[in-house]
């Protein structure tokens, strides 16, 4: 006698525990601090918090350590923790031009007011794995200068747009929240550049590394790159003037593009802008790229990549919801396989009665 | 989950007053997919977040609530988002279909006659029913203001000239209400009767792609088909192994290396009542 | 008798650029109107507009429709154009793949428009979907097969099969026989002569071949830089050209 597989209930409890114990793995290592994530997996707390939408790095190192080190899963136990949060307003825009820059570099010219400055990169590194950090060990601390927080940091993009040789910023629309509002198509460049700041890292690099290889080329130059920290301002009603609530780090890019002009438009280069929470250059050039790329239509330009199809972008770029519906397959789906399987049979059924009809016909004549 | 932490039913009360609205709309226009904005849930895309946000709106102390995956209650994410609303909206549940008042289904619709006042929540993948024959939403959604559906019919003549009948099984498109054509989520066409002026509340949330769709009590919903290829549902020439239904979806599982097929019903309360009540099954 | 479409004073910019300037004419039932020009002076653009596709920046175009009488083609809701566009009217692309489903077989191509205002029984639909597939000379047994096995020809003229199922009473066609070979071209142009006048059909045929115009068409306007230069009966104005381009157009490509 056949009996029906129940228990769901206790399967799941005991998964949760297996799920735990695998998580701290050997006891006889030391645990994970949250501290030591931040400190020393710092780029990943990075990661978590842009694409997660949500400044705060203790919570992404809590994430981190709780999806072992799965970043797509730690940024959707962010993005799920941020989603109950209180929203008490918007905070002011950025000034990037106040920003305190650890690293700032511009490809279009040699020197820029306010000088470039290399930082701390994994660019001129040669990937050699250095076998020194396998065992432990302090390092001694690197010299700085010390940071001038006078100094002015003028962006490329504004010192090119007073030449009129940079469009100035397109203004389209108000800036909306995708978390609290449905997409709806076309989206403003304030909904699309959230989509694009929240969107997985390694699909708009793929995007952007696409239109550097002909699916929609629009000529990039980095016009500027900056990483450091920015005051974070908000007007409290109650108040009605600014205050400073917070400092945070931002990595920012600034990407120029070749514009051929039109009848009415003399030539001049137009934007593409990208920018990341934290030290996250790869996830903020990529970014630059795609918005460029996707304002495509509004320079009358033709649009025939992937890359340029607004639909197509915007609705694929959410990791979190990727991944939670790929792996819905892996949900029972018994009932629309039966269904499948008694319309295969029945398919199959005729054709075959077809057949056997032929032959028997044959057979006949 | 400290039990203060978060609101009653997850969702803090501006969400649900959001998603009661876009049910409110959905209810006023049957069969039409009404944009909301859907929250980021503690379980992922794809695996009912529609649903769950639906029922978070509508459920109160007093309901009891019962939650099938496949037909059945007790596959793993039925146990899961029934464990989720027990503990954060402190709600009875049962597996009895005439017992509860708002049933969260995946891929089913009950066998047990729903009855007025009971609401029927289904979670839904894909909202669009035009979306594998026109990927984008902006020409959809213009296709169903204008009530251009040439297209949908054109695939069903497709599968008819190809295989000599409509082939499609499940997910299969039907018209609400002379008006819109809805998705009925992927339940096996061998459900979609049911859906045809029942008189419970059918609700449809898809949570990833943000839209809420309804199809108020005694709504009529009829199958796409032709006039010389009507609508049918699937049939089985063999009866649940357990209680001997003849008119329930079947399940088939293959029970040995032979590959022996043996077919019980999906539904586990309805054929468990049918074993337990023998009055039930008559 | 009521022109079928009237133009009036229709014009269309793109940018600063003047693709169409005051086009004005008058469509009569049963006649086929072409439109002549090199490619650039704006006969695409025209049709286009006058077809509901475009919105030109002024001017108007009036249909006399069967269902609701005379209406302006761009004061119409989206809703009522296409279903116009669907209905009464026909439009044939030069590049077929543009006016066809190629994922889906001839049979469901032709019987689209029947389904979209309702057409419910299959065999019906197959029955007519058969007819007008051997009206456009296309084997019936080719009925299931999908355009991407057909030929560039028998792609035009399953397209026009399409178009025409709904008996339109007016169709805009867009250099129909462009791209295709010689003897392909004398194909199509003969079939649609003979559907044109069996089915009393109203046209306006854009081409920027004059053979194709002398064959089809009876009544031509000449295009120049947007502009309309000179227009007239289709004999007259090909026999007895006026203005210097038409001359020009008729020197270069009819070396009778």
């Amino acid at each position: 006698m056949y009996v029906a597989v129940k228990g769901g209930e206790t399967a799941i409890a005991h998964s949760l525990d297996l799920l735990a114990d695998k998580r701290r793995g050997d006891r006889a290592i030391a645990e994970l601090s949250l501290e030591q994530i931040d400190q020393q997996l710092g780029l990943a707390v990075d990661r978590v918090m842009t694409e997660g939408s949500c400044y705060d790095r203790s919570l992404a190192a809590l994430a981190i350590k709780q999806a072992r080190g799965d970043l797509i899963e730690a940024i959707f136990l962010l993005r799920a923790y941020r989603t109950t949060l209180p929203r008490f307003g918007d905070s002011l825009p950025l000034d990037t031009s106040a920003m305190v820059a650890e690293r700032r570099i511009s490809s279009t010219f040699k020197d820029v007011p306010g000088g470039q400055v290399l930082g701390p990169t994994y660019d001129y590194t040669h990937r050699l794995l250095d076998f020194s950090l396998a065992a432990a060990g302090d390092r001694p601390a690197a010299p700085t200068a010390p940071a001038d927080t006078n100094r002015s940091l003028p962006r490329v993009g504004d010192i090119l747009e007073r030449e009129g040789m940079l469009e100035p910023p397109p203004r389209d629309g108000a800036s909306e929240d995708l978390t609290r509002r449905p997409l709806t198509l076309p989206a403003s460049r304030p909904v699309r550049l959230q989509n694009l700041a929240r969107g997985d890292e390694g699909f708009l690099l793929a995007l952007g590394y696409s239109t550097q290889r002909g699916y929609g080329n629009n000529h990039p130059f980095v016009g500027e790159i900056r990483y450091g920290h920015v005051p974070v301002g908000f007007v409290p009603e109650e108040l009605g003037f600014a205050i400073e609530i917070a400092e945070i780090d931002v990595t920012e890019c600034d990407m120029v593009n070749q514009f051929a002009g039109s009848h009415d438009v003399p030539p001049q280069f137009t934007r593409g802008y990208g920018l990341a929470f934290g030290h996250s250059e790869r996830k903020a050039m990529s970014m630059a790229l795609v918005d460029r790329a996707l304002r495509a239509e509004e320079l009358s330009e033709s649009a025939t990549s992937p890359a340029q199809d607004e639909e197509f972008v915007l609705a694929h770029s959410d990791n979190v919801e990727a991944s939670g519906f790929v792996q819905h397959l892996k949900l029972p789906h018994y009932v629309d396989f039966q269904s499948e399987l008694v319309v295969v049979r029945a398919l199959r059924a005729e054709v075959e009665a077809r057949r056997r009809q032929a032959v028997l016909d044959q057979a006949a004549e | 989950m400290a039990d203060d932490a978060y609101n009653y039913a997850y969702l803090d009360e501006q969400t649900k007053r959001m998603i009661r609205r876009a049910i409110l709309k959905a209810v006023a226009v049957p069969g039409y997919q009404v944009p909301f904005g859907g929250r980021e849930m503690p379980l992922p895309y794809g695996w009912g977040t529609g649903g769950i946000q639906v029922t978070a709106a509508i459920i109160g102390r007093d309901d009891t609530l019962k939650v099938i995956d496949q037909g059945a209650d007790d596959t793993t994410n039925a146990v899961s988002i029934r464990r989720f609303f027990a503990k954060v909206a402190e709600v009875a549940t049962t597996t009895r279909t005439d017992e509860a008042t708002v049933i969260q289904t995946r891929h089913r619709v009950p066998e047990t006659p729903l009855r007025e006042g009971q609401i029927l929540v289904f979670q839904v993948p894909i909202p669009e029913p035009l979306r594998m024959l026109e990927p984008r939403e902006t020409e959809t959604r213009t296709l169903h203001a204008l009530s251009e559906y040439g297209v949908m019919q054109v695939s069903l003549y497709e599968s008819i000239a190809r295989h000599g009948r409509i082939s499609k099984g499940y997910n299969y498109p039907v018209m609400v209400n002379g008006r819109y054509i809805m998705s009925p989520s992927p339940i096996p066409k061998f459900d979609n009767p049911k859906l045809d002026r029942s008189p419970a509340l059918q609700l449809y949330g898809a949570g990833r792609e943000k839209r809420i769709y309804a199809v108020p009590p005694y709504t009529p919903v009829k199958s796409l088909d032709f006039d010389d290829h009507p609508f049918e549902i699937e049939t089985w020439e063999q009866c649940c192994a357990l209680c001997g239904s003849k008119e329930s979806f079947l399940d088939e599982m293959i029970v040995d290396d032979d590959g022996k097929h043996l077919f019980v019903c999906s539904d586990t309360d309805y054929c468990e009542r049918r074993r337990t009540l023998p009055e039930a099954a008559e | 008798m009521k022109p079928l479409l009237s133009a009036r004073g229709l014009t269309k910019r793109f940018g600063a650029r003047v693709a169409c300037r005051d086009a004005a004419f008058d469509l009569w039932p049963g006649e086929v109107l072409g439109i002549v020009g090199e490619s650039g002076s704006g006969k695409t653009t025209l049709l286009n507009c006058l077809a509901g596709r475009l919105t030109p920046e002024a001017g108007s175009v009036t249909y006399d429709s069967a269902a609701y009488g005379a209406v302006d083609v761009h004061d119409l809701s989206e809703a009522r154009r296409r279903l116009l566009s669907r209905t009464e009217w026909g439009f044939v692309n030069q590049d077929a793949r543009e006016g066809l489903r190629m994922g889906v077989s001839a049979g469901a191509n032709i019987g689209e428009r029947l389904m979209a205002v309702g057409a419910r029984h299959y065999g019906d639909i197959r029955r007519t979907a058969s007819d007008w597939l051997s009206r456009v000379e296309i084997e019936r047994d080719r009925l299931d097969d999908r355009p991407t096995t057909y030929s560039g020809g028998m792609r035009q003229r399953l397209q026009i099969a399409r178009n025409l199922v709904s008996e339109p009473r007016l169709v805009f066609m867009d250099e129909p026989t462009g791209g295709l070979d010689v003897s392909v071209q004398a194909r199509i142009l003969d079939l649609l002569r003979s559907l044109v006048g069996s089915l009393h059909l109203s046209a306006v045929l854009v081409t920027h071949d004059l053979g194709v115009a002398r064959l089809l068409t009876h009544r031509l306007m000449v295009m120049q830089g947007g502009a309309v230069v000179e227009d007239g009966l289709t004999d007259q104005v090909l026999d007895d050209p006026q203005h210097a381009y038409t001359q020009m157009l008729v020197a270069s490509i009819l070396p009778v």
